[in-house]
């Protein structure tokens, strides 16, 4: 059986995940487990996501050798380009899975959190694209440094709410938009990005994102004859690192999930309960949640999903974190040595490799490009001062 | 064998009396000053809010004082130590999310509760399916752990809530977080009469009761009231003895 099973009953990924909701909830969590399970044995269910995955949002993204980094770097680095999907990230391929399902349930209206944005564009442009309404809770902090993916969402039909309350960042947007769902759950479905949350969030968002890693692998297979000697991503919540992951877990590869030193929930954390599930997650010693800080908005978040802290602790992946003074080094390295600008999230990932290359010569090397760093150009031109 | 909480809202129960239970937040200033007021003011149980960072299930009047008792330094053992010279008579609760109970340790928790003179405890984030192992350690300790019921929950499940219910049945009024509306939801009435239909244990509607007429309205179904948003309110704007007053008007309300 595969490492990355479904979960048990309880939603459980060995002892960790749940569905720690509110007992108004509870109702709505069991309705969407039944009817994911459901759409994703029906044949005709997945061949509408399919056919949107590919005419709609451009799959299957393209793996791209890095041929200067890998001369400089002594490995042969190879990315997935999950940037290149419409609306610039992997968040994409969940959001038109979670879309179609709230609509096969008859559900008019998606609620969504958002961080840097990406899952909030996405949520946004999915409803646009079926006729749904969306309104996505953003931190205040948010709102002022992703102004461009604000207005995005705004010109794609959705409402735009800053939250004010708590860090004012992401984990306060989760807070609020579960706020909302408390009381708005008849006619809403509650798209959220990534894989955390009550069960059965982390597992059908993984099933979203397991694309990723099933067409990498092919990919891999056909560059290079064989998987990958490492498997790198980002990891806030977790949901591009899960994708990738996916495709690899049961293979030979190294995982490797890199958190933001200010937010390190699996380096850092110790298993709490938080957001409708059981996880490692950053908080004091009387179970307050601790504010993560990190250069990058998408992965500003103080927990992580329960399947991550599963697979650290059976020593399955491994998850080392980075500076924000290497992440900026990161960004600056990619668009110069390839030109390809990443998002801050991803360029996590970089600097890990980049760290870490002299350990890992003549190694294959695969890392998730999960997102484009269109939206972070003007944080960087700030950061620079340029 | 049943617990102080529950014991002493069937006695008054028994007695023809409406149920008052207000909620204060615990490590606010005045806090243990508006605990007195309101025991004073003809409470019959007292929920004490235990602050956390998240508190999912809260609107923002009680989402601002869980962030102004934290600001001010207030952790669960500050507030349980505090609790612990209340003395005011009628049995006291914690509303507390679940996490501050994990990470205490679910016995070690029941324990400090006890010693602080706490006999029960409301935990919003912890649902039936997940309330085993808290229940179990409470169970064995002696403390009550207080369900909420939902709206949303269908027929087969409210037995099933009622059935785990120590202390009393919280009936959640509407659908959303607490705060105060301008009218009692229709959901407040249909779900506590579908409760009373299956259950001795008394049931109480809390979130959504904003004001004296409309916990006057709750009674007429449920054998009392939580009233939250409503008190801390009062208790920010006009202090503790603000707090009593209001809780003596309800209170002349509901037993009118």
């Amino acid at each position: 059986m595969s490492l990355m099973a479904e979960p048990s009953a309880t939603g459980r990924f060995g002892e960790f995940g749940g569905r720690f909701v509110p007992e108004t909830l509870v109702p709505a969590c069991q309705e969407l487990e039944a009817a994911f399970r459901d759409a994703w044995a029906d044949p005709g269910f997945r061949a509408e996501l399919h056919y949107q995955l590919r005419q709609y949002a451009g799959r299957p993204s393209i793996l791209t050798e890095c041929s200067n980094l890998s001369r400089q770097l002594g490995i042969r680095l190879v990315l997935k380009r999950e940037d290149l999907n419409h609306t610039g990230s992997h968040k994409i391929n969940n959001v038109l899975g979670q879309a179609l399902l709230a609509k096969r349930m008859g559900k008019k209206r998606l609620v969504a959190e958002t961080g840097a944005g990406q899952h909030g564009v996405a949520s946004a442009t999915a409803a646009a694209l079926l006729g749904m309404e969306c309104k996505v809770y953003m931190g205040a902090v948010d709102v002022e440094r992703q102004a461009l993916n604000v207005f995005r969402m705004k010109l794609l039909g959705s409402e735009v709410e800053a939250v004010h309350s708590g860090s004012r960042t992401l984990k306060d947007a989760v807070n609020e938009a579960m706020r909302d769902w408390v009381a708005s759950v008849e006619t809403t479905h509650y798209c959220l990005g990534s894989v955390m949350g009550p069960h059965p969030y982390p597992w059908m968002v993984r099933e979203f994102h397991r694309v990723v890693g099933d067409e990498a692998k092919q990919q891999c297979f056909d560059l290079f004859g064989d998987v990958p000697d490492v498997v790198v991503a980002c990891v806030g919540g977790g949901s591009n690192a899960i994708g990738i992951f996916s495709g690899f877990v049961d293979d030979r590869s190294r995982l490797v999930g890199v958190e933001p030193a200010g937010g390190a929930a699996v380096g850092r954390g110790q298993p709490g309960v938080v957001h409708g599930m059981r996880s490692y997650l950053m908080q004091d010693e009387y179970g307050q949640v601790l504010e993560a800080e990190s250069i990058s908005a998408g992965l500003d978040y103080p927990g992580v999903g329960p399947e991550h802290s599963y697979l650290a602790s059976i020593g399955r992946a491994e998850y080392p974190s980075v500076t924000d003074a290497e992440v900026i080094e990161a960004f600056q390295l990619l668009a110069s040595a390839e030109g390809i600008i990443p998002a801050l999230e991803c360029a996590h990932a970089l600097a890990w490799i980049a760290r870490e290359a002299a350990n890992m010569q003549g190694s294959t090397v695969l890392m998730n490009l999960s997102g484009r760093g269109d939206k972070d150009v003007a944080q960087m031109m700030d950061i620079l001062g340029r | 064998m049943t617990g102080v909480l529950e014991t002493a809202l069937r006695a008054k129960r028994a007695g023809g009396r409406k149920l008052l239970v207000p909620y204060i937040t615990g490590g606010l200033a005045g806090w243990q000053e508006a605990v007195r007021a309101v025991a004073a003011a003809g409470a019959d149980a007292i929920e004490i809010g235990l602050p956390f960072s998240d508190p999912v299930m809260d609107g923002p009047v009680i989402q601002l004082a869980s962030q102004m008792a934290l600001e001010a330094g207030a952790t669960p053992v500050s507030i349980l130590d505090e609790a612990r010279d209340l003395d005011v008579g009628i049995p006291l609760a914690v509303m507390t999310y679940y996490n501050t109970i994990h990470h205490a340790g679910h016995e070690r928790f029941a324990h400090q509760l006890l010693s602080a003179g706490v006999v029960a405890a409301l935990v919003p984030d912890l649902p039936l399916e997940e309330s085993g192992p808290w229940c179990a350690a409470a169970d064995a300790a002696g403390v009550e752990t207080v369900m909420f019921a939902a709206p949303t929950a269908p027929d087969d499940r409210l037995p099933r809530i009622a059935e785990r219910a120590r202390g009393f049945v919280y009936s959640v009024g509407l659908l959303g977080v607490t705060g105060e509306r301008h009218e009692l939801a229709s959901t407040a009435a249909s779900l506590a009469k579908r409760l009373k239909a299956i259950t001795d244990v008394p049931v109480l509607i809390g979130v959504g009761v904003s004001n004296a007429a409309q916990a006057r309205e709750a009674v007429q179904v449920a054998d009392g009231v939580v009233m939250g948003a409503s008190v801390i309110r009062r208790l920010l704007d006009d202090g503790p003895d603000a707090a009593g007053e209001y809780i003596a008007e309800v209170r002349a309300a509901i037993d009118a």
